[in-house]
């Protein structure tokens, strides 16, 4: 689809402009992590646990140190002194949750398949993997802790000092949740699952350290979304100054929030590299990947929708568990708590109830994915407002427009359902206008008559789901613009993409506030070394955060420009104004300076003349984007196979600065949350074994899967809660799918009598339940 | 001692070579030996189309296939596409679709389309799908891909019965 053409005159802001960093991507030059190649350099290889639960008896390293071409071999003994457990980053939850931390190699127990045990450092990778296969480890087996039900019994605890598999247990609410079950005209309970399932970039996990042993200081390559915080955590467990540690940015093959929080190898590495003195690479492999890197969405709920006599939602109550695996990851914390958030969603439920209970199992750690706690909460959600819609006769497109939050109601006061944030409120929007765009562009009213209708052996169903997805995590971001000469403009942001687009976006919202030209600005982001600090790319975050930093920065470059030009004019700056790129006398149309010959300057002259401007912008204000999403579906009676025949979605994301990269985040955004309500799961058996360790079982979206996704942007509704008025656009299209496809074959199956319960719908799921049906 | 063995092979029209073991693949004797880096490697089971290159005109996993295996082959990757510092339609089509967000699938991407559009200059937006379905992309939902591909073709064709036209 040819985008719109680009008009060189106006503004940037909000032009389709193609990206810049699509250049050095499409013919090959990106400069990826595992691209890099160091004098020297040494390969790592992580010997991983192959049982879900068991002691360590022993770990004999001798016949692999024998090895051609083995530099090192490191288990539990060579970190014990200075290794600590990962901590919690954010997102504390209640009760004893951070203890359920992980230590960077397993010491005395491991607890999940993929656990890292020992670490090989070789001359080539090949030599390292043929010596970690000769590491002998003893193993005493014990009993694997793998459902939800094996968790709470706690019979077989995971982490014995711990007492409990329980990690946490909190509930939150607002209004009278008793008084709105017992005044009810209709009440529904139901449980429903979402299945383990993550963002599996293409590009695996990879770092690369090197120490530099006479300036004692450490570089490290392919960190990503949080690189301060994780050079402060390096930092911390090497004793070292966190300014020691210089994060440098590289190529990042998608991240997806699953890349770049704190795991085992960002220790390991540094640490190997440190002491020996040599840059030292660690690249995943697949099959690595998927057992050690997080997982996520694994949860049950029970859950109760009350209505009353005017069909209105009036409670909305809860309880949810989430399998968190075998350790609290950094940043485990947030997809319960999100949860416990997004579950009533954008409708207008006043009497809200939910219980939080996270469990540990013998799996992979889960952590937050793309939209976390969005995805399950709004299957939840939907659901029970499917099945009541259906109950009360009422079409359901019809029961959710009286229920969902119109402008008149915001800022909508959502109460204070998170543990570590205060009381909040939705900001702005009409929460109708995106479901109304999406049944238009779908023709609901045309197509509704094949509401589960048999036609050619297929069932046809028509689903939708609705939601709102808070984006722009606080509590700031820093940025620094630095000239360099006439049209070179450097613009550094703390904020650390992979794939967003940032080198193009960023210098779009630069290029309008000062009014220069895009083509002048070069945008680098994911390194730590010219930033006071940085808080990363999550929660939809960069465009509120470093897009308003840059807008502060801009105006301290603007004053900073009025300044050299009174000076140099012997003027006041009161007398001064910039506007349309240049600096002029006040009222007068002949400018004085423009930034380019202001630059001219900069090593010319006797007086130093500088152009540096920092910015930063600060806020604990949460923005709200909504949508909407409207499937037709059609499920084969014999096979159990699903074709989306038509799947449109819609969000208001309040102001757009690139729409060609808006509607990428939609789509894409929209189509990986579309896989894991048919395909992507993370299935173990019952004693803990990773059933799904490639491709061929792992399965994720192909071009054939989906092939007919429109997403309908709209920006109705700026955010009141920013200068700039984004609301931050990478989240929202993720988190309904599995909300509206589960409705969109439940539609279709309902005249059978099937209740659809489960996430992903596979063929054989689905084929269970006709089967049951008498089908 | 693991023997080394020099491998030669014409990639993108220039005669290369390097020791490399009988067990490197061509995935990374083309990433580390030749210092093409390109070529991405997503899985290394064959599975993710991240690898893909073309050896004597054909789409190949290069990280199934052996360096050895492509001694005196013609290799073409990604970075034998773009002519100079001019983009070919293909890759311009991308850029103009946005067909590409982290970048990571790319080349893949672009080495299966070129042996598509060789292959079957006018394919429907099936026989487009069919084709790209063995290359995996995390970012962009494939939209994009498929249109820009279409486009392509469709383009050149119109190139074609102009030049006939003339």
């Amino acid at each position: 689809m040819n985008h719109d053409p680009v008009d060189p005159n106006a503004s940037p802001l909000g032009q389709p402009i193609e990206r810049r960093e699509d250049v050095r991507f499409l013919t090959g030059k990106g400069l990826y992590t595992d691209d890099i190649q160091l004098d020297g350099m040494v390969h790592a290889v992580v010997l991983r646990s192959p049982m879900a639960h068991a002691r360590i008896l022993s770990v004999d390293t001798d016949e692999a140190r024998r090895m051609p071409g083995v530099v090192d071999v490191i288990a539990f003994a060579d970190i014990a002194d200075t290794a600590q457990p990962i901590p919690v980053r954010l997102a504390q939850l209640p009760g004893r949750f951070k203890e359920y931390s992980q230590m960077p190699l397993a010491g005395d127990k491991v607890r999940y398949v993929g656990e890292p045990i020992a670490v090989v450092v070789a001359s080539s990778a090949y030599e390292a993997e043929d010596a970690a296969e000769l590491i002998a480890v003893e193993f005493e087996e014990l009993p694997a802790v793998v459902t939800f039900a094996d968790a709470r019994r706690d019979e077989t605890l995971l982490h014995e000092d711990l007492g409990s598999n329980i990690s946490t247990n909190y509930t939150v609410g607002r209004g009278d949740i008793d008084a709105a079950f017992r005044d009810a005209a209709y009440t529904r309970k139901e449980r429903f699952r979402t299945g383990r399932h993550s963002g599996v970039p293409l590009e695996t996990r990879s770092l690369i350290a090197d120490w530099n042993p006479d300036t004692e200081r450490m570089r490290i390559w392919g960190v990503n979304k949080v690189p301060f915080a994780v050079r402060d955590m390096v930092a911390r467990m090497l004793r070292m100054e966190p300014e020691h540690i210089d994060m440098l940015a590289s190529d990042v093959g998608g991240g997806f929030g699953v890349r770049g929080e704190f795991y085992p190898e960002d220790f390991l590495i540094p640490f190997l590299a440190r002491r020996l003195g040599r840059p030292v690479k660690w690249i995943e492999d697949r099959r690595e990947h998927l057992m050690a890197t997080a997982h996520g969405r694994e949860m049950e709920c029970e859950i109760e929708i009350a209505v009353d006599a005017d069909q209105m939602i009036t409670g909305l109550r809860a309880s949810v568990t989430v399998n968190l695996g075998a350790y609290v990851r950094p940043n485990a914390g947030v997809a319960p708590a999100k949860c416990g958030q997004a579950l009533p969603g954008p409708f207008r439920i006043p009497h809200y109830q939910c219980e939080i209970t996270t469990v540990q199992t013998n799996k992979t750690p889960a952590a937050s994915y793309r939209g976390p706690g969005r995805y399950e909460s709004a299957f939840f959600r939907e659901r029970i407002i499917d099945l009541a819609a259906a109950d009360l006769g009422l079409d359901p497109a019809e029961f959710r427009l009286k229920n969902l939050i119109t402008a008149a109601e915001q800022p909508y006061d959502i109460g204070s359902l998170v543990p570590y944030l205060g009381p909040d409120s939705y900001d702005t929007g009409d929460y109708r206008s995106t479901l109304n765009c999406v049944l238009e562009k779908i023709d609901y009213d045309r197509i509704k008559a094949l509401r589960g209708r048999k036609i050619d052996g297929r069932y046809h169903g028509i689903g939708m789901c609705c939601f709102v997805a808070s984006a722009g995590g606080g509590p700031g971001e820093h940025v620094l613009i630095e000239v360099e000469g006439p049209g070179k403009v450097h613009l550094y942001i703390g904020s650390s993409g992979a794939g967003q687009g940032y080198e193009t976006s960023m210098a779009q919202i630069l290029a309008h506030e000062l009014g220069i030209g895009f083509d002048d600005i070069v945008v680098h982001h994911g390194g730590t070394a010219k930033l006071p600090y940085g808080y990363g790319s999550w929660h939809s975050r960069s465009t509120v955060m470093a897009g308003n930093a840059i807008t502060n920065a801009a105006r301290t470059l603007i004053d900073q420009m009025i300044e050299l030009t009174a000076d140099r004019a012997g003027l006041g700056s009161q007398a001064l104004e910039y506007r349309a790129g240049a600096v002029y006398p006040r009222g007068k149309d002949t400018p004085l300076a423009t930034l380019d010959s202001l630059a001219e300057q900069i090593g010319a002259d006797e007086v130093r003349t500088v152009l540096a401007a920092p910015g930063l912008y600060e806020t604990n204000e949460l923005t709200y984007t909504y949508g909407a999403q409207v499937a037709h579906v059609a499920v084969d009676a014999d096979t159990g196979k699903v074709e989306v025949i038509r799947f449109v979605t819609s969000e208001d994301v309040g102001r757009v600065i690139n729409p060609l990269t808006t509607h990428g985040q939609s789509i894409g955004g929209t189509v990986q949350g579309m896989g894991p309500a048919f395909l992507d799961e993370f299935v173990y058996d019952s004693s803990g074994q990773l059933l799904t360790g490639s491709f061929a079982d792992y399965l994720v979206p192909v071009a054939t899967d989906f092939p007919v996704v429109e997403s309908i942007t709209l920006t109705e509704y700026p955010s009141a809660r920013n200068p700039l008025g984004v609301k931050g656009a990478a989240e929202g299209g993720i988190g309904a799918p599995g909300g509206c496809l589960g409705n969109a074959v439940g539609d279709a199956l309902r005249p059978l009598g099937i209740v659809v319960r489960e996430l992903p719908m596979t063929p054989s799921r689905i084929a269970a339940l006709l089967e049951e049906a008498g089908c | 001692m693991t023997q080394l063995i020099e491998v030669s092979m014409v990639v993108n029209g220039e005669r290369r070579s390097a020791l490399a073991e009988p067990r490197h693949s061509l995935a990374h004797f083309l990433r580390d030996k030749l210092r093409l880096t390109g070529t991405h490697l997503g899985c290394e089971h064959g599975s993710c189309g991240a690898c893909t290159v073309l050896v004597e005109g054909r789409s190949v996993r290069a990280c199934l296939m052996f360096a050895v295996q492509a001694q005196d082959a013609n290799i073409t990757t990604i970075e034998g596409i773009a002519q100079g510092d001019e983009l070919s339609d293909l890759q311009r089509a991308f850029q103009r679709n946005h067909a590409l967000q982290c970048g990571f699938c790319t080349p893949g991407q672009i080495m299966a389309a070129t042996e598509l559009l060789a292959d079957n200059p006018d394919p429907s937006p099936d026989q487009v799908r069919h084709a790209m379905s063995g290359n995996i992309c995390r970012c962009t939902g494939y939209v994009p891909i498929i249109d820009a591909i279409l486009e392509v073709a469709a383009g050149r064709r119109e190139s074609a019965a102009q030049q006939v036209a003339e």
